[in-house]
């Protein structure tokens, strides 16, 4: 397969994925939607190093994931915390960054 | 065709599709079950490819935790599709348009590229013993500093996930 | 000793900045002691100096330093010392002194003396500077610095509003008339290039650069509008007798003895210009006769002692400037020596009588002071005499050969200024006989407080009286005598324009005439003053009262619509325009700044958003714009 097929595929996981955290309003949903966007870069970077016949692209996807999973503890955390004190996880409620 | 082209295209379409259904549908249990599926086509893409090691944790770390952490959350907060709020539909339409322009300028921009075929033949880079090779010689540095990230992160987690009380002794 | 120039004015300036550095922490003894002791010694230097030009008959100039240089423009600071500088430095010091010693006693009450003293100091030290500098600029420096001491003295009771105007009106004149100095200096400068006396009389003389006529008449003139300006005549006079609001020894030496007679100096000095500029000349002329005319006239209605002496001044002022313009400029210069002697006399005379007064200046409250302040009502007398040119005194000396001069010149206006010498005698006589002789008029507590004034300010009352009756006979006419020391003094600095040469029987007949003339006035003043009857003026006598209206013509055509002008700007382009586009900048901003508020809604879709529209036109630039 030629490679602009693999870079396509990525791209349109990607804008879906934008789209996704864009048009949501559900907190959890969003946080999916990045981790939808994770992946898409995760594949773009395995086709090259197939591409390139070099590994650093894959122990990067690795490392990608490691720091995905970490960003998902914390950050559901942070979304039960804010369930909460506001019993809703509408990311519209959440606008002290106002001040 | 041959064989994978064609699973190539199944694959194709069963991610493209379940992402489309991750973020349309309303139901957010729905949405997480999507998200799995296209998880699962990402895996096979990668063992298309031949990077066995990735598919397995993908599936194993991704499919397996991440998505089952969202599930646990999500029945938590007990969300089904009547309690979903929804952003009104100019917001909507200004998300689709942003992120399709964002697809289409990318799109033109890599279009006139010129980048090789990837090779078919299956090489070796994505087996786990010469992974593990690269992992532990050259990138060695980042993964012990991975377990302080992962360190952090419980910690983070567990302080931040505290219940109320607890919470105001440690600010007091 | 020449050489020496320069500690003329170095010891005022030094007891400037001493008495003004210190005047808060110093006792106030001490002010006036340094002040008078550095004039003292300037005079000591000065009077070395004056002997030694007087016997080697020759100018110098001292080189100081170089003080502009730039391009082809090259002004040095040095000093011209010559017959009429250093005749000026012994007057201006000599004077000098005998007022700080005056002021020691006059001002001992007041709580800003030592500052006082710093200003005199600061005075003196300018005017030396004006009459040493020898070329145009550091004349013009002097200048400005006289005129910034007059502003500080006259207005040195400055919790006074009325003194503080009279000190605005003073310096704006003065100001006026700078503009006009100037003007001259550029011409000079421009067609010259030079400003030193040496150099700029020189190419006159020699002719190596030759202007139309009308450029020598130009530049005089616009000298003269700096003199008239400086020695108040018309019509920048209105200034000095507002100027009384100092207090009396700053009268007596700035607007008697020295400032006023800055313009004389220049023009003096300026005479090889000025003999060239027959029109300028007729100028000069006309306008010191009208001054010292119209001077004379309201001198006659005054009931203020120190006013009637500030019209005085005014009208003296106007007649030597009549001197110059007629080309005697000797004569001229000879009338400012016995003019400070007498006419300093009489005001340091007024400030004892204002002292003994305790503050009153209305004549109309005095009379019959001769009996307790004896040596004040003598030597007062000696100066009018001296004014109204009775023979034997210095005054008649000085003016009579003015009223010579003028009468060669022509006959006219000879007999105009001899009606204004009449005038002279009548006023000047009339004040004394109100203050001194008759019976008091004042209240009871004045009368008790009359006293005769202590040591200090007597003894340079005296000494001025002795000089002002054997300072004319320096300049004796030629009838009496063919030796006329003052003339022979100056020749070598100033050159008298135009033939004077009367018969001898001319000469006594107007000698005479004057003399006779000015004996009738003083009777007539006898009478008039012998029972005074103080009614209301009515008909000229209040127009003279009033000055003839003049302050009030000034008011109406220059100051009022300047006022209102001035509010004008204010209203539309100050307020309106600058500070409408000051604050419209202000208030765009903040305009603008609380529109760009509203994207901060706080909600992280909406930055999502917008950094997902950023993403998108930062690859648009990126591929399809950068080459």
């Amino acid at each position: 397969m030629p490679i602009q097929y693999y870079l396509f595929l990525s791209l349109a996981l990607f804008c879906i994925g934008i789209m996704g955290t864009l048009m949501r309003r559900n907190a959890i949903i969003v946080f999916m939607c990045i981790e939808l966007m994770l992946n898409a870069v995760n594949l773009l970077m395995v086709a090259f190093s197939k591409m390139y016949n070099d590994a650093s692209a894959q122990i990067f996807v690795f490392f990608i994931m490691v720091v995905a999973a970490a960003e998902v503890a914390v950050g559901l955390a942070v979304i039960v915390m804010m369930y909460r004190k506001v019993h809703s996880v509408d990311i519209n409620i959440l606008n002290r960054l106002k001040h | 065709m041959s064989t994978y082209e064609i699973l190539f295209w199944f694959l194709t379409v069963m991610a493209l599709s379940c992402a489309l259904g991750v973020i349309l549908s309303r139901n957010p249990v729905n949405s997480v079950l999507f998200l799995i599926a296209t998880f699962f086509a990402i895996s096979g893409h990668y063992v298309l490819m031949n990077a066995q090691f990735l598919a397995i944790v993908n599936i194993i770390v991704y499919a397996g935790a991440i998505m089952v952490l969202f599930l646990f959350v999500i029945m938590l907060m007990n969300l089904n599709a009547d309690t979903e709020p929804q952003k009104n539909r100019l917001v909507q339409f200004a998300g689709v348009i942003s992120g399709g322009a964002l697809f289409l300028v990318v799109l033109a921009a890599l279009r006139t590229s010129s980048v090789n075929v990837l090779e078919q033949s299956p090489t070796d880079i994505g087996l786990i013993k010469n992974l593990g090779k690269t992992l532990f010689t050259q990138f060695v540095l980042p993964f012990e500093i991975s377990s302080v990230l992962f360190l952090s992160a419980m910690i983070g987690a567990v302080v931040i996930g505290k219940k109320e009380e607890a919470v105001s002794e440690i600010k007091n | 000793m020449t050489n020496l120039v320069w500690l003329v004015p170095l010891f005022p300036l030094i007891g400037f900045l001493i008495n003004g550095i210190g005047w808060r922490k110093m006792p106030k003894g001490a002010g006036g002691v340094i002040g008078s002791l550095a004039i003292l010694a300037s005079f000591a230097v000065s009077l070395g100096i004056f002997f030694e030009v007087k016997s080697s008959g020759t100018s110098t100039v001292v080189h100081l330093f170089d003080f502009i240089q730039s391009g082809k423009l090259y002004i040095p600071f040095a000093f011209q010392v010559d017959a009429l500088s250093s005749l000026f430095l012994l007057i201006i010091n000599g004077i000098g002194f005998l007022i700080h010693v005056y002021s020691t006693s006059y001002m001992h009450d007041d709580e800003g003396m030592v500052k006082y003293f710093a200003y005199l100091n600061l005075f003196v030290f300018s005017m030396l500077l004006l009459v040493l500098g020898a070329n145009y600029l550091i004349m013009f420096i002097g200048w400005e610095g006289v005129g910034l001491c007059s502003y500080l003295l006259i207005g040195f009771w400055f919790k006074n509003r009325d003194y503080t105007n009279a000190a605005k009106k003073a310096f704006v004149m003065n100001r006026i008339g700078d503009l006009g100095f100037l003007v001259g200096m550029l011409l000079i400068l421009f067609n010259y290039g030079t400003l030193s006396y040496n150099e700029f009389f020189g190419q006159l003389n020699g002719g190596t650069v030759q202007l139309s006529p009308n450029m020598y008449n130009w530049i005089a003139i616009c000298l003269f509008i700096g003199a008239m300006g400086k020695s108040a005549q018309i019509p920048l006079y209105t200034w000095l007798p507002d100027a009384m609001a100092g207090p009396t020894p700053v009268s007596a030496l700035i607007h008697a003895a020295t400032m006023v007679t800055a313009g004389i100096y220049m023009i003096a000095r300026s005479n090889a210009l000025y003999s060239l500029a027959p029109m300028a000349l007729n100028l000069v002329a006309v306008i010191g006769l009208a001054t010292a005319i119209l001077a004379a006239s309201i001198a006659i209605r005054q009931y203020d002692i120190k006013k009637v002496l500030a019209y005085s001044t005014v009208s003296q002022l106007g007649f030597m400037f009549l001197a110059l313009g007629v080309g005697a400029y000797t004569t001229a210069v000879f009338h400012v020596m016995t003019h400070a002697f007498f006419k300093a006399l009489m005001f340091l005379g007024s400030g004892s009588v204002i002292h003994a007064m305790g503050g009153e200046q209305d004549i109309r409250s005095m009379g019959g002071l001769g009996k307790k302040m004896k040596i004040t009502s003598i030597t007062f007398l000696i100066g009018c005499l001296a004014i109204a040119g009775i023979p034997g005194f210095s005054g008649f000396f000085s003016k009579d050969e003015i009223l010579a001069a003028t009468y060669a010149h022509s006959p006219i206006m000879y007999y105009l200024a001899l009606g204004a010498a009449l005038m002279t005698a009548f006023y000047m006589f009339r004040l004394y006989f109100l203050t001194f002789t008759g019976s008091f008029r004042g209240t009871h507590d004045q009368e008790h407080h009359l006293h005769e004034s202590p040591a200090a300010m007597t003894i340079p009352l005296i000494v001025l009286a002795i000089m002002s009756v054997i300072g004319g006979y320096v300049g004796l006419p030629a009838v009496i005598s063919e030796h006329h020391t003052f003339n022979t003094y100056l020749a070598s600095v100033v050159t008298n324009f135009g033939h004077h040469h009367l018969e001898h029987s001319t000469e006594w007949m107007l000698m005479g005439l004057s003399t006779g003339l000015v004996i009738i006035m003083i009777i007539v003043a006898y009478n008039a003053t012998k029972k005074p009857n103080f009614k209301p003026n009515t008909g000229l006598a209040k127009v003279l009262e009033n000055k003839w209206y003049v302050d009030e013509l000034y008011d109406t055509i220059i100051v009022r619509p300047l006022l209102a002008l001035s509010s004008a700007f204010d209203r539309f382009v100050e307020k309106m325009g600058i500070d409408g586009v000051v604050n419209g900048v202000g208030k765009t901003v903040r305009w603008g700044s609380d529109r760009v508020r509203l994207l901060q809604t706080g909600q992280v879709g909406f930055y999502i958003f917008i950094m997902v529209i950023g993403m998108t036109l930062l690859f648009t630039i990126s591929f399809f714009w950068v080459q």
